[in-house]
């Protein structure tokens, strides 16, 4: 309820008006629950915008992942963005058998919810996309057939970057490729995820040459 | 009916006068389309149908009431600077001055809203001037100082001072004795600037040969310009109920709005040039758009303004 009202009366219009955000592939975006989105990561806004697409009654359904030692940092924080953003906190340290990144994620696609999983691990500071990290291989080979939807986030960092609060209203865009369904190897599922994305940040430019 | 016509004020007659010449041209690319349907004109036929969506956006916004109007011009210049910076190869550094040009736009509409010429005037180009580079001085970041800097000035001086002078345009109190609102005025700039681009499009396309500027914007011609600027000129004469002007001084009126016009385009052509050749390295949107179609304003706008107020005004707007 919390999170309907405040992504309809304020991230909606926010992302219309103030960033004109603008999505292409919209298509790609399977229809039934649970899948997972892949996405570069260089601002908050990324999980803001990626949220936003989705519909209003479809919102308690996707868990952007987040790291726990960040979200976590107090309890104002840790209550607004789990009530906000419904997040899943995984650890980046000490981790169990319990609290296993990986057990976590799984638990939470076998509920049906899908997952937004940002693989650098971190917000990058250029507009580079840097390497993936190994963890969602695991993941993915975990659950058979579960569709992976590569995303390509553009202007986000230089709207918002690490270490600013306040945004500025570049034009952001959102690329939806095409489902994979990844079975192979850990190391070539990475690799084809991470060149997934960067082939449609490629295709992106390219397209915006032309344009000029 | 032409009693009717003339019971109407100024502006309404000037939002008839819209209608009929849209109403024509869809008439005309029909009647083209008809007799030769091996040509293509969709491009033509998108165009214009963006212009009636303009149009009735345009005059629903200046006729309706003043602070809609305004409003309305805040978003217009919102919009146009985004797409400015956007476009822009900015820095990391660049993050405290461009949010300072963002929150330029609503305080320079503010001074507009209360009345207060004299800040409407100087708030850009003197206070935003000086505190600008101070803010990305603050930022510490030396290399690419001085770059950082004139873009985010000139795109507030286009963008947001230029097409603030739309909004005082409104602002002005009716001069005496021709029952001339500022309504009016605005709308005569903006026929005469939109009507110029799309006269010297349409000179172009059919005789145009003898580029002139190639290397700036490699579709215009000289065919295009002097017969759009030629054109403009004389059809300013059927604006002529929406100014102070007689015959003779509307046209030279609007021959001077048509190569402001012109300059506009082709500056803001140079702009794109720049960056798609030199700066065109990582992610950069070109949402042309509003751009395309205020570029000719932020020239027309504040000189079109100062002559209204050099010949009408002169002692009558107060700077406090």
């Amino acid at each position: 309820m919390f999170q309907k009202l405040f992504f309809l009366l304020f991230v909606k219009p926010f992302m219309a008006l103030f960033i004109g955000l603008r999505v292409y592939g919209k298509h790609n975006l399977p229809k039934v629950h649970p899948f997972i989105i892949v996405a570069n990561h260089s601002s908050h806004l990324d999980t803001l915008s990626l949220l936003s697409i989705f519909s209003i009654k479809d919102l308690h359904r996707i868990q952007p992942v987040a790291a726990g030692d960040y979200f976590n940092r107090n309890r104002f924080v840790s209550f607004l963005t789990h009530k906000l953003f419904n997040i899943l906190t995984i650890p980046r340290s000490a981790i169990n058998k319990e609290n296993h990144p990986v057990k976590l994620m799984k638990n939470a696609l076998e509920q049906g919810n899908s997952l937004i999983i940002y693989p650098e691990g971190t917000r990058s500071l250029t507009e580079e996309i840097g390497r993936f990290r190994p963890g969602i291989a695991h993941l993915i080979k975990e659950i058979p057939g579960i569709k992976v939807i590569p995303v390509f986030l553009a202007n986000m960092g230089r709207s918002l970057p690490k270490g600013e609060y306040l945004p500025i209203p570049f034009f952001c865009e959102i690329v939806i490729g095409e489902p994979l369904l990844l079975q192979a190897d850990k190391t070539a599922i990475i690799q084809t995820l991470e060149n997934a994305v960067k082939r449609l940040k490629h295709s992106y430019e390219e397209y915006y040459r032309e344009q000029i | 009916m032409i009693n009717a016509f003339s019971k109407l004020s100024a502006v309404h007659q000037g939002g008839v006068l819209i209608l009929a010449i849209l109403t024509a041209a869809t008439l005309i690319i029909w009647l083209l389309k008809k007799l030769k349907p091996q040509s293509n004109w969709e491009e033509l036929v998108n165009r214009i149908k963006s212009w009636w969506v303009m149009a009735a956006v345009f005059f629903g916004a200046i006729s309706l009431n003043r602070n809609i109007s305004l409003l309305f011009f805040v978003l217009l210049s919102f919009w146009a600077l985004k797409e400015y910076v956007t476009i822009l190869k900015t820095r990391r550094a660049d993050h405290w001055a461009l949010l300072l040009a963002f929150i330029a736009v609503p305080v320079q509409f503010y001074w507009i809203y209360i009345g207060w010429y004299g800040m409407f005037l100087i708030f850009i180009p003197v206070y935003i001037f000086l505190f600008l580079p101070i803010l990305l001085m603050l930022a510490q970041e030396p290399s690419g100082y001085l770059e950082s800097s004139a873009k985010i000035q000139w795109g507030l001086i286009a963008f947001v001072y230029g097409l603030s002078h739309l909004g005082y345009l409104m602002k002005l109190p009716m001069i005496g004795g021709h029952v001339i609102s500022g309504q009016a005025l605005l709308l005569f700039l903006v026929i005469i600037t939109e009507m110029n681009d799309v006269f010297q499009y349409l000179w172009g396309k059919t005789i145009g040969s003898h580029k002139i500027l190639p290397k700036i914007s490699p579709k215009k011609t000289w065919e295009g310009f002097i017969g759009g600027a030629l054109t403009t000129t004389v059809f300013s004469l059927l604006l002529k109920f929406l100014t102070p002007f007689n015959a003779c001084q509307v046209m030279l009126v609007a021959f001077t709005l048509a190569i402001a016009g012109f300059c506009g385009d082709v500056v803001m052509s140079a702009i794109k040039r720049d960056v798609g050749i030199k700066d065109f390295s990582t992610v950069i949107p070109g949402h042309g758009g509003m751009l395309d179609r205020v570029d000719s304003l932020c020239y027309t706008a504040p000189i079109f303004f100062h002559i209204i107020a050099y010949f009408y005004f002169q002692g009558v707007i107060s700077f406090l």
